[in-house]
């Protein structure tokens, strides 16, 4: 047991705790907040100096990849977000786009009405450049805070319905919000709207990418969590169990939409133009193609789909030059591959388990289908 | 009064093209409970089908445009593109849902859309992105009843819809098969227990309600004659909210829900609210969730352990 080694074959018993005997005792180790504050730390310095890399690389045509890069972590925070939703909670949603394009305009209507203006009247210099990016979390946060207010004014009513119906009614609420917006004529309408400050980059995109990770990885471990997971596995014995199962729905409802606007808001201010069109369904079907392909419940799972999926139509672009035709053949190649995975592979690409847990090839953790729970190669 | 009418025709007319649509919903949900997000992309397929072999018909047919050679041809194509949706329906279930049977529901929904995406992408490849017109083999004219006005198309999109409804209607509740397809709707392991071919019924209900989506796709046609690859997504969705509305797997249920969808989607279209127009749908379907889950001719059917 030395070393906290699992022995082979031993399977599951020790998987969270290692042996006593190599643990530091508990007045040797950092306060958990001192801790934290040191990860953080890293998780920004190693940020600045990706985006600052990034921004110097001397290569012909990084801006398109750069671009594609932080596009790629907008992808992210959605598809991780949607899969609290439907992942974790077990709630089949299809309105993602709808709480995104809350976010989005609301984020911008701040700043192009408000922050701007305000911003601009500084000289440029360290105190614009502070101003800017605090306005900018701000105009960010207030947008998500819209959207979970609009995902708690939907939730709560259509959260009854089970299944397809609720796949429909957020659907219809994506629909809705999308036409309201078509009609409101002081963000532009069916025009778009333009001249939103490229305020948001790769820094910001990946630190709420990052942040997006770390509330969803701690949330399932939390009770609220574990109150998701029952409800997926089986509502109405969560329900007997004393779940108050509307409450926890709704709750992963205004966490999920929260996030969907906090992404709206970051491409808002990095994509610098708005149109209705870009949040119809086909962005929500995109958000739930990745969560379904990376394994629902599974936050590595939706993080690897996002980067393939962002980057499967960019690589394609090869097959379109091979071809020599002007007609686009990468969404057919890109929905044939789709219908293939799922028929292939209906649980996603890494089921429920995490993406150390498949490359591990531990089978310890809940079995997700019936080939998991067939194949007993590592088990006493 | 006069406008009332004109307005209640009109819905009446678009109406009946989303219930030719919706009963290949409600048929595939009832039996599959699938929602087939691809069954929009089918309608799309059908005017398409419609639009190549009345290009084809018309170069042969020297502007007979009026005789009774046209309403022949017309009804050939109609058939023809009946019958390549009908194929294509089958081979839609045969290839992509029935290895899903027994699979979560989620991945047979996102195979459904993945059809889909194909369908419009692939009709984008295929046919161009560019809208294409539909071609005239009737010849159009308008027909004044009293004070309303209507055309010659209207009447026979009615008069078609009404036919096939009417077969639908008599396949369903007058035939073996359709005593079969109850059953298995009904129950689907208890039916294939009683000697049942389930796999058959199943096959042939994505044939026949995507041959009743061909049908729609050509009237529609029709009736608007822009067509191109990404037509099928609204009156799809619009269709689905129809099934939905006269209570899903209900086959006189999705009918009304089309006529209703279409008649307020008109009233709507014509008040000074016409741009929501788009959401109207939507906001009926939210509605009649949140107060009748099971729709109009839907039975409740209560949570089981």
């Amino acid at each position: 047991m030395a070393g906290g080694q699992r022995v082979a074959g031993s399977g599951w018993e020790n998987r969270d705790a290692p042996p006593p005997a190599t643990r530091h005792p508990p007045s040797a180790r950092l306060p958990w907040w001192l801790r934290d504050l040191i990860y953080a730390a890293v998780f920004i310095a190693i940020l600045i100096g990706a985006s600052y890399g990034l921004d110097r690389i001397p290569i012909g045509g990084i801006a398109y990849y750069r671009r594609i890069i932080v596009l790629m972590g907008i992808n992210i925070i959605l598809a991780v977000s949607l899969n609290i939703i439907n992942g974790h909670a077990g709630q089949f949603s299809l309105g993602h786009a709808g709480f995104m394009a809350i976010g989005a305009y609301f984020a911008a209507f701040l700043t192009v009405f408000y922050f701007a203006p305000y911003v601009n009247k500084f000289p440029e210099g360290t105190e614009q450049w502070l101003l800017q990016n605090g306005l900018l979390l701000v105009a960010v946060l207030l947008g998500g805070a819209l959207a979970a207010l609009a995902g708690y004014i939907v939730g709560l009513p259509s959260l009854r319905l089970r299944g397809d119906y609720l796949a429909i009614v957020t659907l219809g609420f994506g629909e809705i919000i999308r036409v309201f917006i078509l009609n409101i004529n002081k963000i532009g309408a069916a025009r778009g709207l333009s001249g939103i400050p490229n305020w948001a980059d790769f820094f910001w995109v990946y630190l709420f990418c990052g942040i997006t990770i770390l509330i969803s990885w701690r949330l399932v471990r939390s009770s609220v969590g574990r109150a998701f997971l029952a409800i997926r596995e089986d509502q109405i014995a969560a329900e007997a169990m004393g779940v108050d199962t509307t409450k926890y729905k709704v709750k992963a409802f205004i966490i999920g939409s929260f996030l969907a606007g906090v992404a709206g808001g970051l491409f808002a201010h990095y994509m610098m133009y708005l149109n209705p069109e870009m949040f119809r369904f086909l962005k929500s079907f995109e958000v739930v193609v990745m969560v379904v392909l990376g394994g629902l419940g599974s936050i590595s799972g939706s993080v690897v789909a996002a980067i393939i999926l962002t980057f499967l139509p960019e690589g394609l672009r090869e097959v379109k030059d091979f071809l020599h035709t002007n007609k686009d053949p990468r969404m057919v190649i890109y929905s044939i591959l789709l219908i293939v995975l799922m028929l292939t592979r209906p649980q996603g690409l890494l089921g429920r388990r995490e993406l150390w847990q498949v490359l591990a090839r531990r089978k310890d953790t809940i079995p997700t289908d019936e080939r998991d729970q067939g194949d007993a190669t590592d088990r006493p | 009064m006069q406008t009332f009418l004109q307005y209640l025709l009109n819905g009446i007319a678009v109406g009946a093209i989303y219930a030719l649509i919706a009963l290949g919903y409600t048929m595939v949900y009832g039996i599959l409970k699938l929602i087939n997000f691809a069954h929009g992309d089918v309608f799309m397929l059908g005017s398409f089908v419609g639009f190549y072999a009345g290009g084809w018909a018309a170069r042969y047919m020297n502007n007979q445009a009026g005789t009774l050679m046209s309403w022949v041809v017309a009804a050939a194509i109609m058939l023809l593109s009946m019958i390549a949706c009908g194929l294509f329906g089958y081979l839609n279930e045969r290839i992509a849902y029935r290895p899903l049977r027994n699979a979560p529901r989620i991945a047979s929904l996102i195979t459904a859309i993945g059809v889909s995406f194909f369908l419009e992408y692939g009709g984008q490849f295929v046919f161009g992105p560019d809208p294409k017109f539909f071609p005239t083999l009737i010849e159009k004219h308008l027909i004044q009843f009293g004070t309303i006005t209507t055309t010659n198309y209207q009447i026979i999109v009615l008069v078609v819809a009404v036919i096939f409804m009417a077969l639908l209607q008599y396949i369903v509740y007058g035939t073996r098969f359709g005593r079969a397809m109850r059953a298995v709707s009904f129950n689907f392991e208890t039916a294939s227990l009683m000697g049942i071919p389930t796999d058959r019924i199943i096959s042939i209900t994505f044939m026949i309600g995507s041959a009743l989506a061909a049908v729609a796709g050509i009237l529609f046609a029709v009736s608007y004659p822009k067509i191109d690859p990404l037509m099928g997504i609204m009156p799809g969705l619009k269709a689905f909210v129809a099934a939905v509305l006269g209570g899903i797997g209900n086959v006189p249920g999705a009918v009304v829900g089309g006529l209703i969808i279409g008649i307020i989607e008109s009233f709507v279209g014509g008040s000074r609210f016409s741009n929501f127009t788009p959401a109207i749908a939507f906001i009926i379907l939210i509605g009649i969730l949140l107060f009748r889950p099971s729709g109009l001719f839907g039975k409740y059917e209560p949570e089981k352990v």
